[in-house]
């Protein structure tokens, strides 16, 4: 496949809808007018497991406006769900606190909420157990891991070639549940016109809610249309439609007119998914000079008792570093909770913490520069499967974040620098994501007046993915930027794949690109008037050659620890990537820098407290749950290294959406082991851990 | 007053920051608001003593701001500015942020057991997640903190609180405002309804000239205290001649730290003092299991901001 010439893209082009979002007049899911809309809210038991014996509605529709209480008793049955989570109100069983035991319709959201206090709702309730251990007797293996990954993995004798060597790594990493918290909360606005159904949903992919919805209530594909233009963001929550969507569509029915659902934030704690917590065990055995002989990843984790999703944690593992012993298992425990789902770079994220933490123990082991380590250890080869990387830039990454950062002549000491209070340390690790692509359709058009259209169901998350596909647009119609105008954000466009696994650029350039090639060939063939063209690119992805395709990346970190109070700054940080071309550079940056505070916050700030007592999670909204504020954040970079990759994609650009969380965490426990002498390896370092551990420390 | 009076269940409205808030998750359920911001004073004056008077409708943005608090009383402007942020202290008042009430998530979450909340119906932070809460002063009943910081530096102050009441007008040292949980978790203060702050006022104290307020959380802005203090010191010669310390995070009211002022005056500022002096104060500590990591930060805090104030290196 050839690269395009460039021209619109890599350019640092400001979001085609910034001045609709800045002054609002971009219109979110529940933003959408319709006349004679009724609210709805949604009702969680507050029970993690059990019965809803009766859901006692008397009080609550008495009141003036409230339009209809839907319960197990009266939900309509569902035809075909494929997503446990999506079996809305079709049974009495309670599988965790805050799943939907009823919903609420009323003619304001204020009603709504006061009917949905007047219900009384009674139940059986049953012991549950919510918590993860590493020692768990409900501990199993799954088929498999996402999205069809194998759980375990093993090449040569992992045990004989780990006790053979000289050098040794053994430690156990935990982080806990993260929740995804995008700024727009999810919602959804359904409504039914005759025997169709539009909805606005807050949504990672038009098409699939479309399809999800349609199964669900046994409706003919193309009578459902999702309309997602705008979304304010999703890191994965909003990838697969959640069952608050099923709730609306349900109430819009029942009332007969269209019914607005706003998840609240609290919610959001209980129905949309997050992060699982994981136990990671980490072994890596090697050579003196820290070359790699056996590396082992088990891991742990958690999926609910309604649907089972097993994260992909230890699955980078079998692709960053070669040994002659290699082993990953998954293991996973079905709890009273809720189900797992995505939360930017799942798998990568949390197992690449992990596994880049022991590399930094075992710099420390084999006195070897924790750069110099991964350099070192750099395989030819994809370890996993012996292909080719279509194109593999850590070590270029590694050696231009050096230098950026003034990592040359470092002491690796630890606990040698000391400013006042505050002990100074630096740190590294690398990351890396996929580079893959889907079959997607796309539509491009050329009008009457001589511009261009092209449209397909892709979404804008605030990724700015409308703009970049403008700019793909552009290049392949051989035109300038504003003679083009994109389509996206809902299912009536042809169909693509959702937003995530940062393969979005790289599955719709794809399809916009072929769409654009054909449409000027057929100009040429007639060039009056309108034309249009459509396009499937599944033949093109179907044959992508058999190679390793993924982007990687260095995350560098200065670390600052309060030895008084154990608090931690991070006043520099720093990313530098090989993603191959940047559409955008604009908000590529924004991607990548809102990816590595996203691992700040990861390592040093963000936690889900599960609630053993009552089985949720505690700290349900953002004054609890702390993502980094922007004092948090100081001198935060990032940099690319160019790329040639003509085997990802025509645009030769790999996803970047998530690679910039992947490192980060490592990267910054490294710096404040470098700072303390501290090995901190369960997160997140909140004074409540590092005060006790540089005490514990004293002499 | 007379407006709401003759309601009950009418609750007084200053910015609403709080209030709001726990109106919004059932927490709070007035029958009736009544905004006193127009009541109450809005100014802050000179006093005859040479102290200042604070309106209780005073934003926080604004105290923070005047160049009196700022030269006269530093750790007071440091606490504001340590507290929420921008946009809540341009509306927060005087009088609302002390009355604000606890952040501790089962007090915030009416599905859940709450003595606070529901007198009788128990307790479960103390066997449950209780990080952020309380080291000193808790009961078997609540073990509830008091999260605001401009309390905190009142406190080492000696503020004074000025109520006015159906039974007429009275004043407290704000340390006599808050209560303890005791067996009555539910009233975190000791004002009856009806009860309005009018003014908190601020005695002139030339020791607060060398004052600071130092906040520890879990990032570096916009969330509540684990521990924090407000500390005053006045040295004369080589012994200490005026000393205040008074702990935020850590009690259901701002804990002033008599002990440590009491082991310190008079005496030289050494180390091993400060860190007597700390010790004297955490004997009445009692820390649960999740908070025993605030005796460390208490001591360190003690030694740093006395350090800070003493000029010692």
């Amino acid at each position: 496949m050839s690269v395009l010439a460039r021209g619109a893209i890599g350019a640092p082009v400001s979001r085609l809808e910034a001045v609709e979002k800045v002054t609002g007049a971009a219109r979110y899911a529940v933003e959408h007018g319709a006349d004679g809309v009724a609210h709805a809210v949604l009702v969680g038991a507050t029970i993690a497991r059990g019965e809803v014996l009766s859901v006692g509605a008397e009080r609550a529709l008495a009141l003036r406006g409230v339009r209809a209480v839907l319960w197990h008793g009266n939900a309509p049955p569902l035809h075909e769900v494929s997503d446990g989570e999506l079996n809305v109100l079709q049974s009495p069983r309670v599988a965790y606190r805050g799943q939907i035991v009823a919903g609420v319709v009323a003619d304001t959201l204020e009603l709504a909420r006061q009917a949905a206090d007047a219900l009384e709702v009674k139940y059986a309730a049953e012991e549950h157990d919510v918590v993860l251990r590493a020692d768990h007797p409900g501990l199993y293996k799954p088929e498999k891991v996402n999205p069809s990954f194998p759980t375990d993995t093993e090449d040569g004798d992992f045990d004989a070639e780990f006790a053979a060597s000289p050098v040794r790594v053994d430690c156990t990493y935990e982080t806990p549940a993260f929740h995804n918290n995008p700024m727009e909360p999810h919602a959804t606005t359904a409504s039914w016109e005759g025997e169709r159904l539009v909805l606005y949903d807050s949504t990672q992919g038009a098409s699939s809610v479309a399809e999800t919805v349609a199964k669900a209530f046994g409706l003919e594909a193309g009578v459902v249309r999702v309309i997602s233009p705008h979304v304010g963001g999703g890191f994965g929550s909003k990838g697969t439609p959640r069952p608050h969507v099923i709730l609306a569509v349900m109430a819009a029915r029942e009332v007969g007119r269209p019914v607005r659902l706003p998840v609240t934030r609290q919610q959001m704690f209980q129905v949309t998914g997050y992060r699982t917590p994981t136990i990671q065990r980490l072994r890596l055995g090697a050579e003196p000079d820290g070359r790699l002989r056996a590396i082992a990843h088990d891991v742990i984790e958690q999926t609910s008792t309604v649907k089972e999703f097993a994260e992909q944690t230890a699955v980078p593992t079998r692709m960053m570093y070669a040994a002659s012993a290699r082993r990953t298992t998954h293991r996973l425990v079905r709890l009273d909770v809720p189900t797992p789902s995505w939360m930017r770079a799942p798998g990568e994220c949390p197992g690449m913490y992990a596994l880049e933490a022991a590399m930094d123990e075992l710099a420390s082991a084999c006195g070897v520069d924790p750069v110099e380590l991964r350099i070192h250890n750099e395989p030819e080869l994809d370890p996993e499967t012996g292909r080719r990387f279509s194109s593999r830039g850590l070590v270029a990454c590694l050696r231009e974040g050096a230098e950026r950062f003034g990592w040359a002549g470092r002491d690796p000491t630890p606990g040698a620098r000391r400013d006042g209070a505050w002990l100074v340390g630096t740190g590294v690790a690398a990351s890396t994501y996929p580079a893959r692509r889907r079959p997607s359709q796309a539509r491009a058009r050329r009008e009457a007046d001589g511009r261009y259209v092209v449209g397909l169901a892709a979404a804008d998350i605030g990724t700015g993915a409308r703009t970049a596909l403008a700019q793909i647009a552009a290049d392949a119609l051989e035109v300038e930027l504003d003679q083009v105008r994109m389509e996206v954000g809902d299912s009536a466009l042809p169909r693509a794949p959702l937003a995530g696994g940062s393969m979005g650029i790289a599955s719709w350039g794809s399809a916009v690109v072929k769409a654009c090639r054909e449409l000027r060939a057929r100009m040429i063939e007639s060039p009056d008037g309108p034309v249009e063209v459509e396009v499937d690119t599944t033949p093109e992805v179907e044959g992508d050659e058999p190679l390793a395709r993924h982007g990687f990346g260095a995350q560098f970190i200065e670390a600052r620890v309060n030895a008084e109070t154990g608090e931690i700054r991070i006043p520099r940080a720093l990313g530098v990537f090989a993603v191959g071309r940047i559409i955008n550079a604009k908000t590529a940056r924004s991607q990548l820098i809102g990816g590595m505070t996203m691992g700040i916050g990861m390592a040093l700030h963000e936690e889900s407290l599960i609630d053993r007592a009552f089985g949720d999670y505690l700290n349900h909204d953002l004054a609890g749950y702390h993502v980094p504020a922007c004092a948090d954040i100081d001198d935060l970079e990032v940099a690319w290294v160019s790329e040639e990759d003509p085997h990802v994609n025509p645009m030769g650009a790999k996803g970047i959406g998530e690679i910039g969380i992947v490192g980060t965490a490592a990267a910054v426990t490294a710096a404040v082991h470098h700072a303390t002498g501290l090995r901190l390896r369960r997160l997140p370092l909140t004074p409540e851990k590092v005060l006790p551990a540089l005490a514990d420390d004293r002499p | 007053m007379a407006l709401r009076g003759g309601t009950p269940g009418a609750t007084y409205l200053g910015g609403g920051t709080n209030l709001v808030d726990l109106m919004r998750v059932g927490v709070e359920r007035p029958a009736m608001l009544v905004d006193v911001t127009g009541a109450v004073g809005a100014g802050i004056t000179d006093t005859e003593a040479g102290g200042l008077r604070i309106g209780a409708a005073v934003r926080n943005s604004v105290l923070a701001a005047d160049p009196r608090v700022r030269e006269r009383y530093p750790v007071l402007a440091q606490a504001l500015l340590d507290g929420a942020s921008g946009q809540l202290r341009n509306l927060a008042t005087t009088g609302g942020n002390l009355l604000q009430r606890t952040r501790c998530p089962y007090f915030y979450d009416v599905t859940k057991p709450c003595n606070k909340r529901s007198p009788g119906s128990g307790c479960p932070a103390r066997h449950g997640e209780h990080h952020n809460l309380a080291l000193f002063g808790h009961s078997t009943h609540c073990v509830a903190t008091h999260p605001s910081d401009m309390a905190v530096a009142l406190a080492a102050l000696d503020a004074t609180v000025h109520v006015r009441g159906p039974a007429g007008r009275r004043s407290m040292a704000v340390s006599e405002l808050h209560r303890l949980p005791g067996a009555h978790p539910e009233f975190d203060t000791v004002l009856s309804p009806g009860d309005l702050i009018t003014a908190v006022e601020l005695p002139p104290l030339p020791a607060a000239r060398n004052s600071l307020y130092r906040k520890v959380r879990e990032r570096a802005s916009f969330a509540f205290a684990l521990v924090s203090i407000a500390a005053v010191l006045e040295m004369r010669a080589d012994t200490v001649g005026e000393v205040r310390v008074a702990l935020g995070g850590v009690a259901h009211k701002p804990w002033r730290a008599r002990r440590v002022e009491a082991a310190l005056a008079g005496a030289p500022l050494t180390v091993e003092r400060m860190v007597a002096a700390a010790e004297a104060e955490l004997e009445v500590a009692a820390p649960l299991p999740l908070t025993a990591y605030k005796v460390e930060l208490v001591r360190n805090l003690i030694v740093a901001a006395l350090s800070a104030l003493g000029g010692a290196p």
